[in-house]
């Protein structure tokens, strides 16, 4: 047996470029799943900490700062609380149900972590050793499978309190969930055009390529997935599952303690990820800037550090964006939200599709290289279909606000019906 | 009627989403990066109080240390709240003093009627409102306690100063 490992140890000193035999290969991803869940625990941790930081900056307050140095220490106690805490189990709840319920929604949130890679891969003495813990051929596809399932925790979580706010969060949240997925799935598919591939990695090898990120070429295709990753991961402005003012809490009502620690690092797990998934579909994924010696295949440590860096950089941005929209905009009406899903996102990423595909066609057609030229094209095109998208669905469009669906004439109109009904209430002498 | 809804034609500026969100999000940021904190880091730094600030009470004593209570009976019976309980003594030289003289810091809603009403200006509320306490019992305030709390005695209200400056 050990001669065996020798000689594919051996074997791969000779091509650090070539694949990683099957023990190095075991032994590395056990560090990298050690390593890469500390900081993604230890991440979600701290997001709670920078979460109400941010919160208090915006505000004019301090935030957090008894425990430790400016309350660097608050997530421990935070979670000794929730550990030491009481765990309620009301008699009137779904027992099976109630406990699984927190999981449902946690393991989700974990386990797509495993298909973002992290960084350029490291040409080792052992061979290539690839930045992601599990590089999946079927991809990205994975992570929207998987992130669907978070909401089967969620609506559990409703039904099984038996708890009418409870039960109305639950049922918001899947109506919300299942119907931005689908946005969401749409707006993936220009990527995948132009990747021509499902798998995240080629996605940040098509953007290096190119020399742009796909938020230039395809802008639009960004925007709707950017507002559909809010919406999946219940972030205001779509925070209606929850909504402390008329559901208070909505489906973790009944949930106390760790239950309910568990639903509150789901949600910013399943923010990490979406962020980490924004930074790689959108933003260039861990391809250094102005650099192309990261893209030539397994390169030195230091070069796949800073790979990671600038992930991991990408990655913290969009958490401070989701941050910064909580405290910008205001909650969603429950019609608006729907309306905003069905009729603005959905038929923009539908017809995004097409034009993508119909410009991707003439390009190749006319014989263009999928390099930079192409990027340039579609980046003009987007500016033009970005000016259009402000002039025409910015004119009370995209919310509806309280005079936008009904005009004058059909006011008029509906007003007549309910003077002639209460004509005729009165003749009936009620 | 859900329908009789009055229309407001708005400006687009107004129903625009997109750019008030813009808007909303440069004006966030400001606010994020300006710096400029407005909490008090309360152990560590305190808010002056007014002077006239009504807090638990005190009871004023002589230079002989007794209490310059003589039980007139006054302060129960202005108290609105019915938390003063005063049993009155005498002793030999005729003079009056408290026996009992509890007071409910609970029952209290600090008015400071007692204060006013005392001709010998001995019981009073003061300046003071960190007055915690681990059980219902330390809120009953005795004579002892009473005469023993330091903190400043509540100024009345000066009608030629009626802003207490």
């Amino acid at each position: 047996m050990s001669m065996v490992t020798n000689s594919l140890l051996l074997q791969a000193v000779i091509d650090p470029q070539g694949p990683i035999a099957f023990w190095p290969w075991l032994a590395f991803t056990g560090v990298k799943l050690l390593v890469f869940f500390t900081i993604y625990m230890l991440g979600v941790a701290y997001l709670t900490l920078a979460e109400r930081k941010i919160s208090a900056w915006i505000q004019h307050r301090h935030g957090p700062n008894r425990v430790g140095p400016n309350g660097f220490f608050q997530p421990l106690a935070d979670g000794v609380k929730n550990f030491l805490k009481e765990e309620t189990l009301p008699p009137y709840v779904n027992k099976a149900m109630f406990i699984l319920a927190p999981m449902m929604a946690f393991i989700p949130a974990l386990t797509i972590w495993c298909v973002i890679p992290w960084g350029a891969s490291w040409a080792s003495p052992w061979g290539r050793v690839d930045m992601v813990l599990a590089d999946l051929p079927i991809g990205f596809l994975f992570t929207i499978a998987v992130a669907s399932l978070g909401v089967y925790g969620i609506v559990l979580a409703g039904w099984a309190s038996n708890n009418k706010y409870a039960l109305l969060g639950g049922l918001r949240s899947s109506a919300q969930m299942v119907s931005y997925e689908i946005s969401m799935g749409m707006a993936l598919i220009p990527v995948l055009l132009f990747a021509g591939n499902v798998t995240l990695r080629s996605i940040v090898d098509q953007q290096a390529q190119m020399h742009l990120w796909n938020v230039l070429t395809l802008s639009i295709a960004f925007l709707v997935y950017l507002i559909s990753a809010f919406a999946e991961t219940n972030r205001l402005p779509f925070d209606l599952p929850e909504a402390e003012s008329e559901l208070i809490t909505g489906y973790h009502t009944e949930y106390s303690a760790m239950k309910f620690s568990l639903f509150f690092i789901a949600e910013y797990a399943n923010m990490a990820t979406q962020s980490a998934m924004i930074a790689t579909l959108f933003f260039g994924g861990w391809d250094i800037p102005f650099m192309t010696a990261d893209n030539t295949g397994a390169v030195s440590f230091p070069l796949v550090l800073l790979s990671m860096a600038i992930m991991m950089a990408k990655t913290l941005f969009f958490l401070f964006f989701y941050i910064w929209i909580r405290w910008t905009l205001p909650r969603f009406r429950y019609d608006q939200l729907m309306s905003l899903g069905w009729k603005v996102l959905l038929p923009l990423a539908l017809a995004y599709i097409v034009i993508v595909a119909t410009l991707m066609l003439v390009l190749d057609a006319a014989g263009i290289d999928r390099g930079l030229v192409y990027g340039l094209i579609f980046l003009g095109v987007n500016a033009v279909l970005l000016g259009l998208f402000f002039v025409f669905l910015d004119r009370g469009k995209i919310v509806s606000p309280a005079n936008a669906p009904l005009h004058a004439e059909e006011l008029k109109r509906l007003r007549g019906i309910t003077a002639s009904r209460a004509r005729l209430s009165a003749l009936s002498g009620d | 009627m859900a329908i009789n809804v009055k229309v407001v034609e708005r400006p687009i500026e107004e129903t625009s989403y997109v750019r008030a969100t813009l808007k909303g999000m440069a004006n966030t940021l400001k606010h994020l990066v300006g710096g400029h904190r407005v909490t008090t880091q309360y152990p560590e730094q305190r808010e002056s109080i007014s002077r006239r600030w009504r807090g638990t009470h005190r009871m004023l004593t002589t230079e002989d240390g007794k209490a310059k209570c003589v039980a007139c009976g006054l302060c129960p019976t202005v108290c609105p709240a019915n938390c003063i309980k005063l049993v009155p003594g005498e002793d030999e030289q005729g003079n009056r003093y408290p026996l009992v003289f509890d007071i409910d810091e609970f029952r209290c809603i600090f008015c400071g009627y007692c204060q006013e009403v005392c001709p010998e200006e001995a019981i009073h509320l003061g300046r003071h409102y960190e007055n915690a306490e681990f059980n219902r019992e330390g809120f009953i305030y005795d004579l002892e306690r009473l005469m023993a709390q330091t903190h400043p005695v509540t100024e009345m209200w000066d009608p030629a100063d009626p802003k207490g400056e």
